[in-house]
């Protein structure tokens, strides 16, 4: 007998049916990314909200044309410019309550400042003075992150930290299409679901990771799609539709906070300026595209609606522009000055308490201090 | 009669260009070059070292990666044990931590693991260092944690020359090399013919850059020019200093090294990442352990401070400049024999 006729002959029993851990049908996201604006849902959205909604993305446009226009006068390092893209952050800051904590990437400095933060103070990382501008804790704000995605995993701690103390707090943690690649993000979407953890994943999926096409990024689906392996819902927004994107937040931060777990949300959004100033986005880029978006911009949108319903007259566009100028001008005038710097700092919060080389290491930059302005004062002396 | 004279062999190129020149002669000698990162396609890297590349070769063989560094490391991993050559990219220092698992756990100690039956011929250019008014977690100096692990080269250049030629040999290497670019020399010039043949530097090999009696100056990468530039300061003041660049931390040129110590009697090493762990304790100590009755003074260290790499406002402080060099070598005390 061959081994194959004695296979033949042994019939195994089948395994225990197998049953799907959860339904992915109620996770799956909608096949169009979600709109209010231009649609029938818009009629309900508050019209109070959708005017503030207004003034925030008006008033984050001009913040992010100001910081530019820095970049241009050296003020600062540089800016990943969010113009495009205010919908998402001005929505990020206002699903969120204030005992709950956003975590922002380098590119939401508006999301940071909707959020309340005082604007210079949240460019801090971006002139170079200091590597964060406020205090995280005070404002549950936590540092804007440089390397992608590692703030992810943060954020689910900390939701898990505060359901543990009993504590109704939500993270919104941002990410952009690049960065969901990085094994971070995996490893912060598969512990959040299985924490069943109260944070909301903000994808604001731009089209690009610096030069590099969404399409050669993933072959997934759709991003928010991800969210189905995971055991987490997955949403597909307009990232443009401030009201949407408002809507869809709120109702994520909403889940978190009574214990639904967390929520994916993808924001199909267009960057419309270079990654940064130190970009050349023609390079992997045409112009028609970038144009192709601008009839999408996130506040002609609103605007349009906003006149539809008789919700906006000239009256509120002026006096929206104007606080917007106001706050612009302030921007300008203090980031025009130099910082104080003190170069001790350096050694200052290195260790709760300094270490002995770092005494010694402060010792010395101060005596070279001493020495060059004793240097910079003879100078002086000698040419008065 | 007048004659016209011959236009120079040489123009100005500046290092990015001559690593660029190097993965491009890398890649049309040897089909199994493959040149893998984040951008290095159309943008050609965001210093614009692969510019060209992804068009002359192909997507294939210059391919924009997802963006994840496990990833990238991870896949050219397996590309090597089937036979590739693969160059990746990272695109800052500090990007690079993610990709620490595949390196140390594999791309190190493959060899060893499979008793020399599956080499590493990989190599892993890492833009390093400060100086350029980067933000944070764009100035990193990470030499030490390469240099730590064994079954790694670690290769730094300093020059447009070493660039080129030191690219090359890491590229022909069938172990792994991390190829530090110092990044604030990306766009230093130099007179260099991109067309004439050029030369292939063996790693491993440090050179004296400039000779002298007094005292020795060991560096490597940023931190050359500083001090080229402290030892022309020192020249005024009468002082004969030798600069020593060791292109190669692992392996170590010992000889030459220590055959210049022994010359001057003195040495101080320069670098910018910590001093407190950092690889001029190393090099202190294979200098000692060398010329130790050759030695006037103890091996001094200039070093950037043991901090987190600070704000681009403050960086000039951190950064160890000429002054801090030229009072180290005042601490030698050689004055006292001069
Ligand atoms: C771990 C890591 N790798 C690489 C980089 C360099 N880098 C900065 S931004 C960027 C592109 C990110 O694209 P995306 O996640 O789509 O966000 P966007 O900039 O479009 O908002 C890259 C590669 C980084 N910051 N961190």
């Amino acid at each position: 007998m061959t081994v194959m006729e004695q296979r033949g002959a042994y019939r195994p029993t089948p395994p225990p049916a197998w049953q799907p851990r959860t339904d992915p049908a109620p996770l799956l996201p909608d096949a169009e990314p979600y709109r209010v604006l231009g649609t029938e849902a818009a009629a309900k959205a508050d019209p109070g909200l959708l005017r503030r909604l207004y003034a925030e993305l008006v008033r984050g446009r001009r913040y992010n044309t100001q910081a530019t226009a820095l970049t241009k006068q050296g003020r600062l390092a540089v800016y990943p410019s969010s113009t495009g893209q205010e919908a998402c952050e001005v929505a990020a800051a206002l699903a969120l309550k204030e005992r709950d904590w956003l975590f922002p990437s380098y590119r939401d400095t508006l999301a940071v400042v909707a959020r309340g933060l005082d604007p210079v103070s949240a460019l801090t990382l971006l002139r170079g003075d200091w590597h964060t501008g406020y205090d995280p804790r005070e404002h549950r704000v936590a540092p804007l992150c440089t390397p992608l995605a590692t703030q992810l995993p943060h954020a689910v701690g900390l939701a898990h930290a505060a359901r543990l103390k009993g504590d109704d707090v939500v993270a919104l943690a941002m990410v952009g299409d690049g960065g969901t690649s990085e094994g971070d993000f995996h490893e912060a979407l598969n512990f959040a679901a299985v924490w069943q953890a109260p944070v909301v994943f903000l994808v604001q999926n731009n089209g690009f990771a610096i030069s590099v096409p969404l399409a050669k990024q993933t072959a997934a689906p759709s991003l928010a799609h991800k969210a189905v392996g995971y055991g987490m819902p997955g949403r597909l927004v307009d990232g443009n539709d401030a009201a949407a994107m408002h809507e869809v937040l709120s109702e994520a931060v909403a889940r978190a906070r009574e214990g639904g777990g967390p929520t994916l949300v993808e924001a199909v959004t267009y960057r419309m300026e270079a990654h940064t100033n130190a970009d050349d986005a023609t390079r992997y880029r045409r112009d028609a595209e970038v144009d192709a978006w601008r009839d999408h911009d996130p506040i002609l949108l609103l605007e349009r609606e906003l006149t539809e319903r008789g919700l906006l007259d000239d009256d509120i566009r002026r006096q929206v522009a104007q606080d917007a100028e106001t706050m612009a001008a302030d921007l300008r005038e203090r980031m025009n000055q130099d910082p104080l710097l003190d170069p001790m700092d350096l050694f200052t919060h290195v260790y709760a308490e300094q270490t002995s080389h770092l005494r010694e290491q402060a010792a010395q930059l101060r005596a070279e201090l001493a020495a060059a302005s004793e240097e910079a004062d003879a100078s002086e002396g000698e040419t008065r | 009669m007048t004659t016209v004279a011959a236009k120079p062999a040489t123009k100005p190129a500046t290092m990015a260009q001559a690593l660029g020149r190097a993965l491009r002669d890398s890649m049309a000698e040897d089909p199994s070059v493959h040149v893998l990162g984040e951008d290095v396609g159309a943008l050609g890297g965001v210093f614009r070292v692969t510019d060209g590349l992804a068009e002359e070769f192909g997507e294939d063989r210059c391919t924009d990666t997802p963006l994840a560094e496990a990833g990238i490391l991870g896949t050219a991993v397996g590309m090597a044990m089937y036979g590739l050559r693969p160059v990746v990219e990272m695109q800052f220092d500090a990007f690079a931590y993610p990709a620490f698992e595949q390196l140390i756990s594999h791309v190190a100690r493959m060899r060893n693991r499979t008793r020399g039956a599956m080499p590493m011929p990989i190599t892993v250019r890492v833009p390093y260092g400060g100086g350029i008014g980067g933000v944070e977690h764009h100035s990193d100096s990470s030499e030490a944690y390469y240099m730590a692990t064994p079954g790694l080269h670690v290769v730094t250049p300093a020059t447009v020359a070493d660039a080129y030629g030191l690219l090359r040999a890491s590229i022909a290497s069938d172990d792994p090399v991390v190829f530090l670019e110092p990044k604030r020399l990306y766009w230093s010039k130099a007179d260099w013919n991109p067309d004439a043949p050029q030369a292939v530097e063996p790693i491993g090999r440090a050179v004296v850059r400039r000779p002298g009696r007094s005292a020795t100056l060991i560096t490597y990468g940023p931190s050359l020019p500083v001090c080229l530039e402290a030892a022309e300061a020192a020249r005024a003041e009468g002082w004969g200093l030798e600069v020593v660049d060791l292109r190669s931390l692992v392996p170590f040129d010992d000889e030459t090294v220590a055959a210049s110590v022994r010359r001057t009697g003195r040495a101080v090493v320069v670098h910018e990442s910590g001093g407190f762990g950092g690889p001029g304790g190393e090099i202190a100590a294979r200098v000692t352990e060398r010329c130790f009755h050759h030695l006037e003074a103890p091996v001094l260290r200039v070093a950037g401070f043991d901090i987190p790499y600070p704000p681009p406002m403050l960086e000039k402080h951190h950064l160890p400049g000429v002054d801090r060099i030229l009072d180290a070598v005042a601490r030698l005390q050689w004055e006292a024999e001069n």
